[in-house]
């Protein structure tokens, strides 16, 4: 009979496998969504998996893919480890790339470094500010953060679009809802010599690694893991709301300002529609894949941008929807979710109801304890 | 202002608001038993997407409809065997619930893409649709409608009227007290969930049977969202959510209105307005906090396991 | 009368992870008759009387009722046969009226065949003694018409056992003889009651058989009328060692922490908020508050603590500085500490490790230009929990591993160790056993005489009585007159808590 108890305490082995464990499952059950495909599993699994991998080109695109998601989703860890539901990444991206374009348009060719700092600021603040927003409305009026990043996504997304159409466009366009090539001389320096990955992988690593040792090393993180933990705790110890709920929000939202400059000045080159493929949404599976853990986000947004990376190919070589990539996305979280109940309970296989005993401190009465007899 | 004008703006309101008042009623009842299910638009967008596909090979829209009750429905089951069986957090769940959606929708539906079908016609109620004005707002307009009207009815009733409700109700604020007393917390919080489900469900087959009679990635558009605000602006109450649907449905029509003034302002802008009158209006409501936090499910979203207790 | 018991428990065992809740427990209960059950705070008592109602099961043994085995497997089923509860924690609706809340706590079947359920509880009220309005919604009701709800909840389905889990300790002295009164006259109409406590005297003045339970096992029974609580405290704990010592009274001049005419609206929509209050604790004394909960010591706690901030500036001093606006942590930094009221949750968080819990109010020690000390963290931690005893597998474990008296032992050593210049305490020994509260006791006295000010809010009178040297009483938000404790007693103060202290206002009639 399957025996399910709660732990007393919980498990720190199955924290660390249970991500390990959600995407065995998921591969598995997207092994059987593939056989229902008509497509191998093992074919599916070269796509996905051994193609990304396979040479520098392919290598340097999962790093494309691999930035925006790690530099958002370590914002995101942070927010979420405050308990603070920012759910717009999305938004705050959106409008980091198209603040960062306005000025990067108007860079000529012989533009310094001081530009680039530039334009890659003015992405920064004002992803931060997008991100301003909802706290502003969270901290005076107590609205819900959840909604409000959301409804700032759409309005941002609905920013970037009037934005190509209109005042951004590229005057010798025909028309077309993009902006005009940018100027070399601004565009992020490159990592590798026959692919797009510029050095926002590496600043993403960077911040990441900065960021884990601020989370779990320091004052602010300490300070930021209670509140997430325990509100009351948080007041009884004297931590300001104020300061943690502002702290991580710009944090956050200036990570993913980041993110969307240096993709319009990175591997894009120009502001577009589709500046995001979901990357800020993309970015709290990741997040999560990670444990909210900013080292472990470096290796989940470097397989998540694996995932990105094998539905493009799939969608190449074996005719696969691009939507397949959101459906394994979900899949995944669930798993995840799902997994997440066995650090608080244990479950066992057993044929009697009763677990073993547990020795009771003060049981000295043994006397009484053996007449016991199971009526059942 | 003639009143045609007016006539027309209020039956465009009433068209765009019962998609709102239907995810909304739903999740006002899984949250009056204390789950918050963020997953609404993808619930949404899974009705939509398994209504159109049912009606466009069956041929049948009332089919098509109920296919897309049992998607919500499956759906919701999905969201209540994670965060009411295993207790994972009910936002994050929620959250994932409508990335899965979105997914699995597109990929579903994506040889859909384009094709149309003739949607639900309107109904004109003999004799009640005769009266001047409101005749032919309130009764003449399809079936989807009505049910609205229905639905919004029946759920007032059966919240505030039966023992189902009271017991509904009583779940929502106090889960261990409930427990005690004998009632079956998890089952009474799995209904109210596959409820919001169907709601969804139904929703979304508005949206792609009569609303825009077609399929299309994402149609739902932030629906789910702003419903839930919706839930909160009318403080977890029928009335107040059919009032605020139809205000929201005003205002996310506006644009329309201001193209047929003859303003001349982008598309792109005008698309943002019922995101931005989301926001507007939960800023508004934030001012009586207080009464807010009388009417809030005291256990909404807090995960209940009773063997812990 | 039948010569069998109305019920019988036969070997019954309870097993939650990590603990054996009741271990082969048998008693019995007669008709007429008022049962204690008696046991200090996780005796398993409450576990006891919840496989009664079908809210457990039990893991081995069997439960008579009427002579015959019964399998209670759910309080429906346990209401259809007579048996009804009042919960410790009342399992009322705050946003329900009175007449709903009675409705959900009785059957279907049984609802419909009442003609007018609202007549039932009127007339059920009146034949009691048990004034409520069905129309009231919970939320406007005082603790102690709550309890009546629930006690209606059971009279109204002819009870024949009422079982009460630790009904007075939210009660003044008043209602609490009003409670005694309807329990008898149920007793006396052939009803079975079974009243658990861990309060003596009580015990003595109502119940004809105490049956006493420790560490989920059956250790004795008695008739209370022959017994002196003394003697009946020793088979509950086990030890002589165990009545409260008696603690030298002090008396100093020096005020070291004011409020003045503290006035604040309540911070929830259920609470009483704070009128008019002021007080003074002086260097070396303990200041004792006492009441019952629910009248303004949530609000009186954050407020001198600082978790509430809204009181004006100048409305609460320390050592002559104005500390009214600052947080908890600026006046922790002046030298305050402060044992919250809710351990776990407040005083510590539940995931984390005892460590972490121990850097919670030891950040200014701990931390150097921004960065944990771990070293001097983790020994830190050891050190409380070595000083105090705590019995936990290491300082890594998580504060939800603790049990609630382990969990109180921690906390108030790591405040404690900080040696504060004032310490505001809340509940120090609510939920500890006997052993670990005395130690409690002795480690404030301690503190007490290196010179700290202490003031204490507990609803024990018994314990304010044994370690303060002043006291005083919250009522709805007001605070009595502040009194030596040498020159009051336990009826003045009882009349206090009860309001008795306002002019013109008579104390509260259960």
């Amino acid at each position: 009979m399957l025996n399910v108890q709660p732990r007393i305490e919980s498990a720190k082995l199955m924290a660390w496998l249970s991500p390990f464990i959600a995407i065995c499952l998921t591969m598995l059950a997207s092994s059987l969504m593939f056989i229902l495909l008509d497509v191998s599993p093992l074919r599916a699994f070269e796509v996905f998996v051994i193609m990304p991998l396979s040479d520098s080109y392919n290598i340097g695109e999962l790093m494309v893919k691999a930035a925006p998601l790690m530099l958002c989703a370590t914002g995101l860890a942070i927010c979420f480890r405050a308990n603070v539901w920012n759910i717009g990444a999305e938004g705050q991206l959106l409008i980091g790339a198209v603040v960062s374009s306005y000025f990067a348009i108007q860079a000529g060719e012989n533009a310094g470094v001081g530009m680039m700092i530039l334009i890659l600021t003015s992405g920064v603040i004002a992803g931060a500010f997008w991100a301003a927003i909802p706290t502003a409305l969270d901290r005076f009026f107590k609205t819900n953060i959840i909604l409000s990043t959301i409804m700032l996504n759409y309005i941002g997304l609905y920013t970037l679009l009037w934005a190509v159409h209109g005042p951004l466009a590229d005057p010798q366009g025909f028309g077309f809802p993009e902006s005009a090539m940018f100027a070399d001389a601004i565009l992020l320096p490159l990592i590798q010599e026959d692919g797009r990955a510029s050095i926002s992988i590496v600043i993403a690593i960077i911040v990441a690694l900065i960021t884990g040792l601020a989370l779990f090393k320091t004052l602010p993180g300490f300070i930021v893991r209670v509140y997430g933990e325990d509100k009351a705790a948080a007041r009884y110890a004297g931590f300001s709301s104020n300061k943690v709920v502002w702290g991580v929000m710009l944090f956050a939202g200036a990570l993913a300002g980041f993110a969307g400059a240096a993709e319009v000045t990175g591997p894009i080159g120009q502001l577009i529609p589709s500046v995001s493929p979901g990357y800020g949404y993309a970015a709290i599976i990741v997040a999560y894949l990670g444990r909210l853990n900013p080292f472990g986000i470096i290796i989940s947004a470097l397989f998540m941008g694996c995932l990105y990376m094998g539905s493009d190919l799939a969608q190449i070589e074996l005719g696969l929807p691009t939507a397949i990539t959101g459906l394994f996305q979900g899949i995944l979280l669930f798993f995840m979710l799902a997994c997440d109940f066995l650090i608080n309970y244990k479950i066992s296989f057993s044929s009697k109801k009763i677990p073993e005993k547990p020795v009771l401190a003060s049981s000295a009465d043994s006397e009484l304890v053996s007449s016991s007899e199971s009526n059942k | 202002m003639d009143m045609e004008l007016i006539q027309q703006i209020l039956i465009a309101a009433l068209k765009t608001g019962t998609p709102l008042l239907l995810i909304a009623l739903g999740e006002l009842v899984t949250e009056k038993s204390g789950v918050l299910n963020l997953g609404q638009e993808g619930m949404v967008l899974m009705g939509a997407m398994a209504g159109f596909a049912g009606a466009y090979y069956t041929g049948n829209l009332f089919l098509g409809m109920s296919l897309a009750m049992v998607a919500g429905i499956t759906m919701a089951l999905l969201f209540g065997a994670l965060a009411l069986s295993l207790n994972t957090s009910q936002v994050a769940t929620g959250l994932a619930l409508t990335i899965f959606s979105i997914g699995l929708s597109s990929f579903l539906g994506g040889s859909l893409v384009g094709s149309t079908i003739p949607g639900f016609k309107s109904i004109a109620i003999p004799f009640l649709s005769d009266i001047p004005f409101i005749g032919n707002l309130l009764f003449n307009q399809d079936i989807l409608i009505y049910f609205s009207f229905a639905i919004a009815g029946a759920t007032w009733w059966v919240l505030h009227k039966t023992r189902v409700g009271l017991t509904v109700r009583a779940v929502g604020e106090n889960p261990h007290s409930a427990n005690a007393l004998g009632i079956k917390v998890i089952k009474i919080r799995y209904l109210a969930t596959l409820f919001g489900g169907a709601m969804a469900g139904l929703a979304g087959a508005y949206l792609s049977l009569s609303y825009t009679p077609m399929w299309m990635e994402n149609m739902s558009a932030g629906r789910g969202w702003i419903a839930l605000a919706l839930v909160v602006f009318a403080s977890w109450r029928v009335g107040y959510l059919m009032l605020g649907a139809y205000l929201f449905g005003i205002a996310s029509i506006l644009h329309l209105v201001m193209q047929g003034f003859g303003f001349d302002i982008s598309p792109n802008l005008l698309a943002m307005m019922p995101y931005l009158a989301t926001l507007i209006v939960m800023v508004l409501i934030s001012s009586d906090s207080l009464k807010q936090k009388l009417s809030t499910p005291m256990s909404l979203s807090k995960p209940f396991d009773p063997k812990l207790h | 009368m039948a010569n069998f018991p109305l019920l019988k428990l036969w070997n019954v065992s309870k097993i939650f992870p990590g603990v054996i809740a009741n271990d082969n427990v048998n008693m019995s209960l007669n008709k007429g008759e008022i049962l204690a059950l008696l046991g200090e705070n996780g005796a398993g008592k409450s576990t006891l009387v919840k496989m009664i109602y079908g809210v457990n099961q039990p893991d081995t043994g069997a439960i008579f009722w009427n002579n015959r085995e019964v399998d209670i497997h759910s309080p429906n089923q346990a209401r259809a046969m007579g048996i009804g509860m009042v919960f410790q924690h009342f399992s009322v609706f705050e946003t329900l009226t009175v007449q709903e809340n009675i409705e959900l706590g009785l059957d279907k079947e049984f609802v419909q065949q009442l003609d007018d359920l609202r007549q039932e509880i009127i007339d059920i009220s009146k034949k009691y003694d048990l004034h409520v309005d069905p129309d009231r919604y919970v939320h406007s009701l005082s603790i102690g018409e709550r309890q009546r709800v629930e006690i209606l909840r059971c009279l109204i389905q002819n009870v024949k056992l009422l079982i009460l889990d630790e009904p007075t300790s939210v009660l003044t002295p008043h209602e609490v003889s009003g409670l005694f009164r309807v329990l008898k006259k149920l007793a006396s109409e052939g009803g079975s009651v079974l009243f658990i406590s861990h309060k003596l005297k009580e015990v003595t003045e109502l119940c004809d058989r105490a049956v006493i339970l420790r560490g989920g096992v059956v250790t004795g029974e008695c008739i209370p009328a022959q017994e002196t609580p003394e003697s009946i405290a020793r088979i509950m704990v086990g030890s002589e060692a165990i009545l409260s010592e008696n603690y030298p009274k002090t008396l100093t001049e020096d005020s070291i922490f004011t409020a003045q005419q503290l006035t604040l609206a309540p911070t929830n929509p259920f609470g009483c908020g704070l009128t008019d209050v002021s007080l003074t604790l002086r260097k070396g004394e303990i200041l004792g508050v006492a009441g019952v909960a629910g009248n303004g010591q949530e609000d009186l706690l954050e407020a001198l603590s600082g978790e509430d901030t809204r009181a004006d500036k100048a409305s609460i001093t320390f050592a002559g500085q104005q500390i009214g606006n600052l947080n908890a942590g600026a006046r922790r930094a002046l030298g305050m500490a402060y044992v919250p009221a809710d351990r776990l949750g407040q005083g510590a968080v539940p995931e984390m490790s005892l460590t972490d819990n121990t850097l919670l109010t030891n950040t200014a020690s701990i931390i150097e230009r921004g960065f944990i000390m771990g070293n001097k963290l983790k020994a830190l931690a050891k050190k409380i929990i070595i000083d105090n005893n705590v019995k936990c597998h290491n300082q890594n474990s998580q504060a939800k591993s603790l049990s609630g008296g382990n969990l109180q032992k921690f906390i108030i050593g790591r405040e404690v160790q900080q040696s504060p210049t004032v310490l505001i305490c809340a509940h120090p020994t609510w939920g500890v056993d006997i052993g670990a509260a005395s130690a409690i006791h002795r480690q404030l006295i301690a503190l007490r005489d290196q010179g700290a000010a202490i003031l204490i809010i507990s609803e024990d009178i018994d314990e304010l009585f044994v370690v303060c040297d002043r006291l005083t009483a919250l009522y709805e938000g007001r605070l009595s007159p502040i009194v030596e404790t040498q020159h009051t007693n336990i009826e003045e103060i009882g009349k206090w808590i009860a309001g008795g202290f306002i002019e013109h206002k008579e104390p509260n009639h259960a």
